[in-house]
């Protein structure tokens, strides 16, 4: 399979920009390659315009692909404006342009027949999960919906997310919306009550390492998108790799931009951050 | 006026080896080949220079490995990749069945490695270079960059020299993290090396002051983009300067077609791109329409003509 074949660099016309909460909502209109766009899907976005210091793309996962709106093809993405990048990507106009690629990376697989999905999310890695949902809503699924940040500021569940899930669940650490806690205090006991088959995951490493172990202890599938550091987001600079197991039964340090974002929870070695976990192939 | 009949020669020359222009992909920025061929030909390039290939399967540093600084950005790969059997196997064989001009990249520990190495390339034909690395930042200890000695880099190139087969060029990657480039650069040319790739990533360092902790596992980086360009101008000039029959490929920092003909200009007989590929796939395509325009709006006869042209004659 030729790597990133659908991918197209092009000159994005800023279609919205609302803020919303702690995020920026924002659409770009893209035209054709909305329609190759699949959930957890990404794109690399150039950022500080001609002549700026910083040199490197800023990847943002999809929140949401529309082939066919009124004004042609869309994509929306929930912008956190923490850095000076995203910060800049932020104050774009509408009207303005942007350098962007995409689709980037691996999306979320898809039951070919429906189950109970159950999507977990922390901070603005919420946002792909509404995405997520509708396809999943389209096919058949039961879907429910769990998200969590550090504050009720922080919690990213539009209102038309809202009405395509079954359920909306949410988890704040201080408390100030929804339940008092972190995402995996309330998991548990939403797979017993929903029957949950399949859980999708995007947000921090440390919470999707905390929902995997959950979910390995129950034997449910559980995919998540990852992120790591990433200088280029095509596959070239091998910056934000990860040690996963490989189809040959290696662990290797994998390109999460390129076997990932999305990537099979079992595949993934949950190692401390910052050393090579040990077997690895050429450590 | 019969000149301006003949199309303009934008090709250049290491080693005696022709190549039809001279732009090409930096050593351990363009991966495999197969990222960038969704976004051009690869046989567009001049040539495409491999990441730097070991005896061994090698898992590279752990995470974080890159860390964004002022027009730059620091790397700490620490030369991951899959060992020289199965880059033969998988990695030439495509390039070649795409047309890509190949310059191999070779990274040892020992001088045998590097022996090893060029004796393993024998067997490959279609091959259009060696590049030697002798300089990679990104080793546990910097006692073993053999580029910031003299005598073990004339070690390795002489070892490279006996081994290699081929008629291509050997052309063997500096680091500028010396005290006298021109110095090694010497050595290495009396050892036997047909030209110098200038210069590899600069040894830099960030530190996260929220955290408090350096940025990157591997501790300390590779510096590249157009933060050291003028530190690869100086390098070319100088080296240039000294040895003005060596080709030198130039490299650091190239975004534009402005920059690669400031480095032509020191002295470069051909431009990497690296970094730039990172915020663009197209960089290399653009800098090179960009530098043939460059190159003819000032009047020469030929890409070579511009080579070193900043130097008084």
């Amino acid at each position: 399979m030729p790597i990133n074949s659908r991918a197209s660099q092009i000159k994005a016309e800023v279609l919205s920009n609302k803020k919303i909460g702690a995020y920026f909502h924002m659409i770009f209109g893209v035209g054709e390659i909305a329609k190759y766009c699949r959930p957890g899907n990404f794109v690399a976005i150039s950022v500080g315009g001609t002549g700026s210091s910083m040199i490197l793309r800023r990847a943002f996962a999809i929140y949401r692909a529309n082939e066919k709106s009124s004004q042609g093809g869309t994509l929306e993405l929930v912008v956190a404006a923490h850095g000076s990048g995203s910060r800049w990507l932020s104050e774009r106009s509408v009207g303005e342009y942007v350098d962007l690629i995409a689709p980037l990376g691996t999306s979320f697989g898809i039951p070919t027949e429906p189950v109970n999905a159950l999507l977990v999310g922390g901070g603005y890695g919420s946002a792909p999960l509404f995405g997520l949902a509708e396809v999943l809503k389209s096919h058949g699924c039961r879907v429910d919906v769990l998200v969590g940040a550090s504050t009720g500021m922080k919690i990213y569940a539009p209102l038309e997310g809202k009405r395509s899930v079954s359920s909306m669940s949410i988890a704040t650490e201080d408390g100030s919306a929804g339940s008092k806690g972190k995402v995996t205090d309330l998991l548990p006991e939403l797979i017993e009550k929903f029957g949950s088959e399949v859980i999708y995951s995007c947000g921090p490493m440390a919470m999707l390492n905390a929902v995997n172990q959950i979910a390995t202890q129950r034997e449910i599938v559980h995919q998540c998108a990852v992120e790591e550091s990433m200088a280029c987001g095509i596959g070239v600079c091998m910056t934000c790799v990860i040690p996963m197991k490989s189809d040959d039964g290696l662990i290797k340090m994998s390109r999460s931009c390129i076997e990932g974002p999305v990537v099979d929870g079992s595949r993934i070695i949950w190692s401390q951050p910052r050393v090579i976990p040990e077997g690895t192939w050429g450590s | 006026m019969e000149n301006s009949f003949k199309a303009f020669d934008y090709g250049t020359r290491f080693g005696g080896r022709y190549f039809p222009n001279p732009i090409f992909t930096a050593s351990g920025c363009a991966g495999s080949g197969k990222e960038l061929s969704q976004f051009f030909e690869l046989s567009e390039l001049g040539a495409i220079v491999t990441k730097s290939i070991a005896l061994k399967p090698r898992s590279g540093r752990a995470t974080p490995r890159m860390a964004e600084t002022p027009s730059g950005m620091l790397n700490s790969i620490g030369l991951q990749g899959p060992g020289i059997d199965q880059f033969l196997e998988d990695d030439i064989p495509w390039l070649l069945n795409r047309n890509a001009r190949i310059v191999v990249s070779i990274s040892g520990e020992t001088v045998e490695e590097y022996a090893s190495l060029a004796r393993r390339l024998r067997s490959v034909n279609g091959l259009f270079g060696i590049e030697v690395n002798i300089s990679c930042p990104n080793v546990e200890n910097r006692g073993l960059v053999f580029a910031c000695d003299p005598v073990a880099s004339r070690s390795v190139v002489e070892s490279v020299r006996r081994n290699m087969g081929g008629d291509y060029p050997l052309l063997v990657k500096l680091s500028p993290d010396v005290t006298d480039i021109v110095s090694i650069a010497k050595e290495v040319v009396s050892a036997g090396a047909d030209g110098l790739a200038l210069i590899n990533t600069v040894l830099g360092m960030a530190i996260d002051i929220d955290k408090m902790r350096p940025k990157l596992a591997g501790l300390t980086g590779g510096l590249s983009g157009p933060a050291i360009r003028p530190i690869a101008v100086r390098a070319i000039y100088q080296v240039h300067k000294a040895l003005p029959n060596i080709p030198i490929l130039g490299m650091g920092g190239v975004t534009s077609g402005r920059d690669a003909l400031e480095l032509v200009l020191a002295g470069a007989s051909g431009i990497s791109v690296g970094t730039a590929t990172f915020g663009n796939p197209n960089a290399a395509m653009q800098i090179k329409n960009e530098l043939l325009t460059l190159i003819q709006e000032r009047g020469f006869n030929s890409f070579k003509d511009a080579i070193g042209a900043a130097h008084e004659r």
